[in-house]
């Protein structure tokens, strides 16, 4: 999919000035709230109409001030799920699913009820009406009805800003999974850096009514490492630990970890944030953090003032966050050996 | 409690008038509320005005206006007599007459209820391929139900209440065009007609009561399948 934006639009005192052009299936806009993200969206769906500029998706012009196109938002196939589900509340869960689905042409009708039922887990729910489900069923209704629409592109406006954080990271699966098995295009916007490490593999970023910059998850999570109140975030796929004096040990690569709040046999998903890790320059004698790995150092980034060190624990990567004055006194350089202690109660679970 | 036969014709008329008159006003009040509500238009605020205009003008001046404008020098009326059709001094006067002076009323509440719906449940169904009017039929319509019926029995028991405009276009004729208000003036005016006026004011009272008790009902229910 490749999205152009060459945009103007004014809303009272708000000024937004869109210019991008993204190819990808996963592609973040990333950005602070009443930063334009939104409007972004609004724009792309046809539901605001830019004062003058053109949007293309792929090779379909969307809009044109200059060739008086503005395609109605029926006719551009871009669905939407709202950061508050937007369930239609007099209607049973089947009949918001099929909404957009009746309303596809058939030889767009790709994707079907069944399988996505299934996909998400909403059968027990089918018949059910919309207001008394829990907000991660109603978010997950929400995708599979705009999933069903067929649509070329989907963009996902905040959708996991409403729920609590377990919810959250419960969901983020199934939006990636339903995108992935039905290979539909989308534009993910959050405000959350985890989010757009999870869920993007390039980023647009938007501040102050501009579109600032296109990175990747990763460099905007390095960029944002000394700003942001968490750090960098290491986030760890773990599965199967074993219980071990009240700690759960995971194997990570060749690596093992002590973990506090670990969970039996699923996998789960722990974030780690940068300033949690400590390095020393040799082998501490005694030291009561659980993990302490031996590391080799294969990049080091500046941001703003704090260096991010790069990690390789036996292949396995890991940032840690250190002041300058601290980096300077280690005389820590790419290809040197570090020794990392991360306490056990240090990771949390998102999921 | 007495009533001669002209009374009946007068309670059935009334009713006929009333309920035509709310019939018949339905799909506008449907459409200028979505107007109002849903639109960014150019000279909203005129339409605003003129909509609201009947509730603040006596009705006595609306029926003036009504009559100017369908007598015989009225363009309206002029129009209306080369097809054929006889308006002023009919039940269908009333009718007009009822209609102008409740349409307020109902737009005022289909708004309400329109009002409350969210503007991204619009959006949403636009983007899973919706055009405007099957959103407005598919969306709209059913969110805004309850504000829709309030404001049809709002306008129901307006227009039987209605007095002013009516005598002015429609008159007073007694089985043509005498409503229940109308006949209870005639009643009221003549000195032995207090007994026949009360008998037919308690009839006024029992279907106020009942289009109230009706409203209360149906709004209740509605709001009980709207919460499912």
């Amino acid at each position: 999919m490749r999205l152009r934006i060459d945009a103007d639009k004014k809303l009272g005192s708000f000024s937004l000035e869109a210019h991008a052009d993204v190819s990808g299936e996963r592609i973040g806009i990333f950005g602070s709230s009443g930063s334009g993200k939104s409007t972004v969206v609004n724009l792309v769906a046809g539901l605001l109409k830019p004062d003058k500029g053109e949007i293309f998706l792929d090779d379909e012009s969307l809009f044109s001030s200059s060739k008086k196109i503005d395609l109605s938002p029926e006719k551009r196939r871009i669905a939407i799920v709202f950061q508050h589900s937007m369930l239609f509340p007099h209607l049973s869960v089947k009949a918001n699913l099929l909404y957009g689905y009746k309303r596809c042409a058939i030889e767009n009708r790709h994707i079907k009820p069944e399988s996505l039922i299934d996909l998400l887990k909403l059968k027990p729910l089918l018949n059910r009406g919309v207001k008394h489900l829990s907000g991660g069923e109603k978010q997950r209704v929400a995708l599979g009805r705009a999933v069903l629409a067929n649509p070329r592109l989907l963009l996902m406006d905040e959708p996991l800003s409403a729920l609590d954080d377990r919810l959250r990271f419960q969901i983020i699966p199934y939006l990636k999974s339903v995108s992935e098995e039905f290979r539909i295009p989308y534009l993910f916007i959050s405000h959350s850096l985890t989010e757009m490490q999870l869920m993007t593999e390039q980023v647009l970023v938007v501040s102050a009514g501009r579109i600032t910059e296109t990175t990747t998850p990763e460099r905007l999570a390095r960029n944002r490492m000394a700003e942001s109140p968490k750090g960098y975030l290491n986030l760890l796929r773990l599965a199967n630990p074993v219980l071990q004096n009240g700690l759960y040990l995971y194997r990570w690569g060749t690596n093992s970890l002590c973990i506090s709040d670990g969970k039996p046999d699923e996998e789960s998903l722990f974030e780690l944030s940068s300033r949690e890790i400590i390095l020393f320059k040799n082998h501490p004698e005694a030291i009561s953090a659980r993990n302490l790995l031996e590391c080799r150092v294969t990049e080091m980034f500046n941001s703003d003032g704090r260096v991010g060190i790069v990690l390789s624990a036996n292949g396995e990567k890991l940032v840690a966050e250190i002041v300058r004055a601290a980096a300077d006194e280690l005389d820590i350089t790419p290809g040197s050996t570090l020794f990392a202690a991360i306490k056990a109660s240090s990771f949390s679970r998102l999921l | 409690m007495q009533l001669t036969p002209e009374d009946i014709t007068a309670i059935v008329l009334s009713l006929k008038v009333a309920l035509s008159a709310t019939v018949l006003s339905l799909p506008f009040g449907f459409a200028v509320a979505w107007l109002l509500v849903f639109k960014t238009l150019r000279g909203k605020v005129v339409l605003e005005v003129l909509v609201n205009l009947p509730l603040t003008l006596p009705p006595v001046v609306i029926g003036y206006f009504l009559l100017l404008l369908l007598g015989n020098k009225g363009w309206a009326g002029k129009l209306l007599r080369e097809t054929g059709f006889e308006v002023i001094f009919t039940w269908k006067a009333a009718v007009i007459a009822s209609a102008v002076v409740g349409f307020p009323l109902l737009v005022r509440s289909i708004r309400l209820g329109m009002e409350s719906i969210d503007r991204q449940l619009v959006e949403a169904s636009r983007s899973l391929g919706a055009s405007w009017y099957d959103s407005l039929f598919t969306i709209i319509l059913p969110l805004s139900l309850r504000g829709i019926f309030a404001g049809a029995s709002l306008m129901f028991a307006r227009s039987l209440g209605e007095f002013g405009a009516t005598i002015i276009v429609a008159g007073n004729i007694p089985g043509r065009t005498q409503t229940i208000p109308l006949a209870i003036y005639d009643y009221a005016s003549s000195p032995s007609g207090s007994a026949m006026a009360l008998s037919l004011c308690l009839v006024s009272v029992i279907i106020s009561v009942a289009v109230l008790l009706l409203h209360e009902m149906l709004g209740k229910q509605l709001q009980r399948s709207t919460d499912q």
